[in-house]
Formats: C-alpha cells, sequence, structure tokens
C-alpha cells in the first residue's frame, strides 16, 4: 500500500518499485514522542529495508490557540504568549512584538533603545543556535558538546536575569524601550561573557566542525535545492545553507541594525553540514554585533515617550493625578490605540518571524497572526528525507532546529 | 516447658520483610530512571537540570529512558493537548510498576495561561499525578525539589502498595488496566 | 536595503493588466494594500511571480480576519507576498461570503502555500478550491467547528473544573 502524497494529492512513487530488498514496504512510526524529535510530531515513515520512500506528517500535539488567546488580551499582556512561540530564544519574539505595537502606534524609539535591544536580540540567537548545533551533535552520537554547552547557556540565562529577573520565558522589555537602564552587574557579566564564550565555542567547534565522522554523517543528509527551498518560503538559516542570502536584519533593518558590520553566512548544498557551519559562524557574526553594540552604545534615555503604554515611574504615580490615571489604564488595559493594520518582521532564530497585526481601536488587538518560520518550513521535510536513511532522517529534522511551541503555536 | 503464653500475634510485614522493605526502596532511589516527556518550554528547563549545572546525574538519574517499558519515573514537562492526551495516556499504561509521575510546570499541572479549546487543564484529567512542580517554567531548583520529594515517596512506599485496594481504585478512576497478581 | 521599486508603480502595472479586477488600494504604513475580487487571486498572484520586472516570488504570509458585521465580505483572506531580489513588499486582500467561503488555491505557485491554507481552513473554514489535501491540520480531526470565527468563545466550553466568576468571563 503507498501514501497519499499531501503535497500532490498523488499517489507517491516509491523509489524502488520492484526491486525491493525483501519484497514488502514496511510502515515505521517515528513518533509523536520519540527522544530524537525534540518536540512532538509524527511522521509515518514508509520504508524499504532502511531507505525511505515517502512520509506523512501530523501536527499540532501542541496547540495553544495563541492566536484566539491574543485578541482576549490587551497589547502589553500579549508580550508572554510571544515569549513562548520560540521559547529557545524568547527575546527576540518580544522584542518583535514590542516594535509591532510601536509602530503601530508610530512612536520615535532613541536609538539607546535600540542598540540595548540589539544586545539582548544577539544574545538570544546565540542560545537558540548553541542548541541547534548541540542537539545535532547528540543526534550522532557525541553527547560531549552539549554539556559544554548548556554551561554556556547558564551565562546567557544570568544576563537575562539581570535585565528582566526570568531565565527562559523573558517577557523582557516594554512597549517603548526598557523597564530601566542595564546595571553595571550587567556589563561586567557581558564582559565576562565575551572574554570566556569564544574559548569554549573554539574547543565545541573543534570537536565537531573537521570531526571525519561527523563530516561523513552529516555531509549530503536532507539536502534541498535554493529554488525549492524558496518556493517552500524557507526563511533563516536553512535558506541560508541552501545559497540563498536572505536576512530581515538585511533587507528590512529595524533597530538601528544598519548601523552595524557584519556578514550573512550562506552554505552551498542545503544538507545538515552546511545548516551546522552557517548557525556556528552566526554565532561568531552575533558577537561581533555585540562588541560593536557595546562600544558604540549611545547616551540617551532607555524608554521612548509613549505615556499611554509605558508604565510611568512610582513616584509619579502618587504625588501626580495624570501619571496615576496612566497607570491605572495601562494596568486595566485601557489605553487607547489607534485603529490600523501593521504586518512587522524580526529575524527571529529561525528566520523572518513576523506579526501581522490588525487593531480596531479596541483595548485587545482584533486580530494578530503570528508568521511563523518553523510551521512554513517543515512542510519541505518529507521531500528533503525521500530516498535517505531513517538516520538521516533524524539529523534532518534536528538540523532543520524545529521548535514545537512554534510549530503548533 | 508447656504451653506459651500470652502469645502476641503481630500482624503485619514481620522483621525480614520490614529491612529488605527498607533495602528495596534505597535501591529504587538511587536509581531512579526518568521518561522525559518533554513537550514545551519546560522541557528546555528541564534540559538545563539534567545539565552541568543543576546535575541530576547525582542523584542516579543519568540514564534517560525514552522506552516506558524501562522507565520509573514518567516527567511530563509541558503542555499537553487534548490532541496528545491519548498518547500520554498509552505511554503511562505502557511503564512498568511501580512507576511515579512528575508533573512539571504549570500547564502540565493545570493548563496554565492557555485556558483553551485545545489544552488539557492538567494531566492528572487522564493519568494519576504523584508530584505537581508549579511554576512556567520552574527554574532548575524547583524541579529538583520536585525529584527530591518524589526519592521521599519512593523511600516510604510499601512494598505491596501496588498490590493494594486504594491503588486498584485509584487506577479504576482513571479507566487504567492495572496490572494482575 | 532601499526597495527597487514603487508602489505608485506597481499599482500602475497591476491596473493596467488586470482592470476592474482590483477594486481599491491603500498604503497603511506604507505597505501596498490592494483588495482584489476572490476570483482572480490566482491570477494576480501568478502574474506577479511570472512579471520580470517585478519578480515578486515570495509568499511570506497567508491569513485570514473574520468580520462578523460586514455582511458578504465577513472573511477576508490575507496575502503577504515579497520580492526578494527588489525589496518590495505587497500585500493582497479578497474578500469571501461566510455562506460560501471558496477561494482558489495558489499551492500550485508556491509550494509554502501548502499547510498555510490548511491552517486557514482548520481555524476559518474557508475551503480553497484545487488544494490537495484540505483537513484539519493544528486542531483535532474530530472537532466540529471553527474556532478562530468571532462567535466561539476561547475556552472549552465543556470544562468544569473552572468558574468562570473567578476568571473575568
Amino acid at each position: 500500500m503507498s501514501q497519499i502524497d499531501q503535497h500532490t494529492g498523488k499517489e507517491s512513487a516509491g523509489i524502488v518499485s520492484n526491486d525491493t530488498i525483501d519484497g514488502e514496504i514496511a510502515t515505521l512510526n517515528l513518533g509523536p514522542t520519540h527522544p530524537a524529535t525534540h518536540g512532538i510530531f509524527q511522521n509515518i515513515l514508509q520504508v524499504d529495508g532502511e531507505k525511505i520512500l515517502s512520509s506523512e506528517q501530523t501536527v499540532g500535539y501542541i496547540h495553544r490557540a495563541f492566536e484566539k488567546l491574543a485578541e482576549r488580551r490587551p497589547y502589553n499582556q500579549v508580550t508572554p504568549i510571544t515569549d513562548r512561540l520560540n521559547y529557545c530564544s524568547s527575546p527576540i519574539n518580544n522584542m518583535g512584538w514590542e516594535m509591532t505595537v510601536e509602530k503601530l502606534i508610530g512612536a520615535e524609539i532613541p536609538k539607546r533603545v535600540d542598540y540595548m535591544r540589539v544586545i539582548i536580540m544577539e544574545l538570544a540567537r546565540i542560545a537558540d543556535h548553541l542548541v541547534c548545533n548541540s542537539v545535532i551533535g547528540v543526534d550522532t552520537g557525541a553527547l560531549t558538546g552539549f554539556t559544554y554547552v548548556f554551561q554556556e547557556r547558564e551565562k546567557i540565562y544570568e544576563l537575562y536575569e539581570e535585565v528582566c529577573g526570568s531565565r527562559l520565558t523573558t517577557n523582557i522589555g516594554r512597549i517603548g524601550g526598557f523597564e530601566r537602564d542595564f546595571s553595571p552587574e550587567f556589563y561586567k557579566k557581558l564582559d565576562n561573557f565575551l572574554k570566556t564564550f569564544p574559548k569554549v565555542f573554539n574547543e565545541f567547534d573543534s570537536l565537531l566542525s573537521r570531526n571525519r565522522i561527523f563530516m561523513d554523517r552529516t555531509i549530503g543528509a536532507g539536502p534541498i535545492s535554493a529554488e525549492r527551498a524558496l518556493e517552500y518560503s524557507f526563511t533563516g538559516p536553512n535558506l541560508r545553507a541552501a545559497g540563498v542570502d536572505y536576512d530581515v536584519r538585511v533587507m528590512n533593518p529595524y533597530s538601528s541594525y544598519e548601523d552595524f558590520d557584519f556578514i550573512i553566512p550562506v552554505g552551498t548544498q542545503g544538507d545538515t553540514y552546511d545548516r551546522f557551519q552557517v548557525r556556528q559562524e552566526e554565532i561568531r557574526q552575533s558577537l561581533r554585533i555585540i562588541e560593536q553594540a557595546l562600544k558604540n552604545m549611545p547616551e540617551g534615555s532607555y524608554k521612548a515617550d509613549v505615556p499611554d503604554f509605558y508604565l510611568p515611574p512610582k513616584e509619579d504615580v502618587y504625588n501626580n493625578m495624570e501619571a496615576l490615571i496612566y497607570h491605572f489604564k495601562i494596568v486595566m488595559g485601557e489605553t487607547p490605540v489607534p485603529v490600523g493594520e501593521v504586518y512587522h518582521c524580526v529575524e527571529g532564530g529561525n528566520g523572518e518571524l513576523g506579526f501581522y497585526l490588525i487593531s480596531d481601536g479596541g483595548r485587545t488587538p482584533y486580530r494578530l497572526q503570528f508568521r511563523r518560520p518553523c510551521f512554513i518550513y517543515y512542510q519541505a521535510y518529507p521531500e528533503m528525507i525521500t530516498g535517505s536513511n531513517i538516520s538521516d532522517a533524524v539529523l534532518t529534522m534536528s538540523s532543520m532546529n524545529v521548535i514545537a511551541g512554534e510549530l503548533d503555536a | 516447658m508447656g504451653k506459651i503464653e500470652n502469645l502476641q500475634v503481630i500482624n503485619g510485614e514481620g522483621y525480614q520483610l520490614s529491612t529488605l522493605d527498607k533495602v528495596v526502596a534505597a535501591a529504587r532511589k538511587n536509581s531512579v530512571w526518568p521518561l522525559p516527556f518533554a513537550t514545551s518550554c519546560c522541557g528546555i528547563e528541564y534540559m538545563a537540570t539534567m545539565g552541568s549545572n543543576y546535575d541530576l546525574a547525582r542523584f542516579g538519574m543519568e540514564r534517560m529512558s525514552f522506552s516506558p517499558r524501562q522507565a520509573d519515573l514518567l516527567i511530563v514537562a509541558g503542555t499537553i493537548s487534548k490532541k496528545l492526551a491519548p498518547i500520554l495516556k498509552q505511554v503511562y499504561e505502557q511503564m512498568a510498576e511501580p512507576k511515579w509521575v512528575l508533573s512539571v510546570g504549570a500547564c502540565a499541572s493545570s493548563g496554565g495561561i492557555f485556558d483553551t479549546y485545545s489544552v488539557l487543564q492538567g494531566i492528572d484529567r487522564v493519568i494519576p499525578v504523584d508530584v505537581y512542580v508549579p511554576g512556567c517554567p520552574p527554574r532548575p531548583e524547583q524541579i529538583i525539589d520536585g525529584i527530591m520529594k518524589i526519592h521521599e515517596m519512593v523511600q516510604h512506599e510499601p512494598l505491596r502498595r501496588r498490590y493494594s485496594d486504594e491503588y486498584k481504585a485509584i487506577l479504576n478512576k482513571y479507566d487504567i488496566e492495572g496490572n494482575e497478581e | 536595503m532601499k526597495s527597487k521599486l514603487e508602489n505608485n508603480a506597481v499599482l500602475e502595472l497591476l491596473k493596467a493588466k488586470f482592470g476592474e479586477r482590483i477594486k481599491s488600494s491603500e498604503e497603511p504604513f506604507g505597505l501596498l494594500t490592494i483588495e482584489v475580487t476572490s476570483e482572480s487571486v490566482h491570477d494576480v498572484i501568478s502574474w506577479l511571480k511570472t512579471e520580470p520586472s517585478l519578480a515578486i516570488s515570495f509568499l511570506t504570509n497567508l491569513g485570514a480576519v473574520h468580520y462578523p458585521n460586514d455582511k458578504g465580505r465577513e472573511i477576508a483572506m490575507v496575502y503577504h507576498l515579497h520580492s526578494l531580489t527588489n525589496n518590495f513588499r505587497i500585500r493582497l486582500k479578497a474578500y469571501v461570503s461566510i455562506e460560501n467561503p471558496e477561494i482558489g488555491t495558489i499551492t500550485d505557485i508556491h509550494a509554502g502555500a501548502n499547510w498555510m491554507e490548511r491552517e486557514t481552513y482548520d481555524f476559518y473554514g474557508v475551503i480553497f478550491t484545487g488544494h490537495p489535501n484540505l483537513t484539519r491540520i493544528l486542531n483535532e480531526d474530530s472537532m466540529d467547528y471553527f474556532p478562530m470565527r468571532k462567535e466561539y468563545h476561547l475556552e472549552d466550553a465543556t470544562r468544569e473544573d473552572k468558574d468562570d466568576r473567578f476568571f473575568g468571563r
């Protein structure tokens, strides 16, 4: 029995039709709870021996109805939901949302806030790529890299804690900037991080990058060409590994990214090794960006002047009538929001994370749609694994960095 | 000699079995093999707990068994949706006795902030839970605290608990078939 | 990176090619937004992709919005497109009624639209004619209503463990 290809609606053609190894095609269930899938998604594979002939996907096992939830919550209460989209790099999601609302209300953001945001977003990108790369290592059997890397992630968590108090789901920043300036403790820890991390990262790199076994496993595993990747609306490191240098930070710069000097790494074949190397190089580029932001941090305010959305300082709330009214309205979610529709995108850990917001003047968004990169590029997974072995399918899945929160929303 | 008077009848396990209890409990406690059922953000905090900063290996839990047949402790970390609930129940049923369940995070304990049409409002709607760890996500120290409480339960569990009527009643409430004698 | 195309120039080209089928246009926040008839969505998107001077060949996003009070135009389909070579973004809108929410699929032009259309069907009940596998994707298959429509509540109506009085409903 053969499967119906979910993309064309036709019966999927087997690679080996009459010369099957034992004359039989087996159906194998990869998931939903499988140690290698790093998340809950199901793939029903038709295999001939070890070669995969076709696969059928089921997603939606952590569907938490974010878009419906956002229609119920006032604008500043939507930020904790955006945390849980790509939870490995939640500051990027938070800041993307805050920038969307700032675009809607037409707020002018000081340069200092932009640079502060860049530092936090690049730290988040490093954290996300570290998880993905170490997990590729774990799936090939190299567990040591994972323990090295998670120690470094703890340092990034400490930096988040200095700013917002939380480790993973950060809810960082406000609409209009940050709640307070970065403390001297933060700068000390960041300097320490920038001094010690490159050494550890180079050790991690030397474990895997030119490792004969790793290269043999990953080169040629799960390739995709640039044309097919563009047709499937790939973005992010997966698209850059296929050879297209599309990066939202360069194409549509936001938060003063045009002031920074960094390169966009691209691969050639779009296979697992390329994706691994693109992410490694992006970590190095992120370190460069953080150093530049730290060196050139402009003076100024850490918040914009948006009294309708940004909580006033507590002394003013207790002494000043106007501040009290603003405080009350913001906390109860009764702030006036202009009518309009806006689409804003940021470069998340996995690609173009877009927010399509329609406001009808009410206290909650009328419609908020998240353009989630994981959801869009995971559709191409069957095409990437057809014809390869099961072990390559597992590696392809982990190198695509599919985060279940972003997949299902 | 003659008859022994005032013979005291002691009901219970007796000396041999009570020491065996302690030995078995100590062995079980120090080598719990967890099954990490990690779905979302709490899963990443669980991975951090497994890492070298908040080491789980010092409690003998470094061997993550992803096969239910070889696991003792089912750690459910993350949101469970209604689509996933039958699968969770199936995994729980496949585990061999004695088994414990640790529910990590607000979403697994009660649905968390997701009071929506698609999220199961707590895994105790489908399987019996031993320890709940609140938090969103809970810090690794909290997860270790939860595991310490599981260890306490393992330590003080009587050997015949899994065959008792009370336990069978719990399983019946969830429509789970228990093991036969 | 500066855009190589201007909103007005692209609008003129579209009007010259499609005439009456472009119903209206506006530019919220600088993004050219045009409304087309629901029958011509496929032709417009296909022409935008193949026209050499435009090369709008990347589908960014596809979604729907429910306006329960606009009789006859309840569901708005919104397509975001992007030209990577010219750095130009455009938004297309098409309205369908809720009694007959049908629109042509664009999976033959952009393969990435497959799951996005399934998600829109799952949430709003929009039928995409010609889609190879239009089934629910994120919700359970046994679900019999379309949850993102405005008339349905966020919470599951059958839950009994939470008292709505304490949850501000």
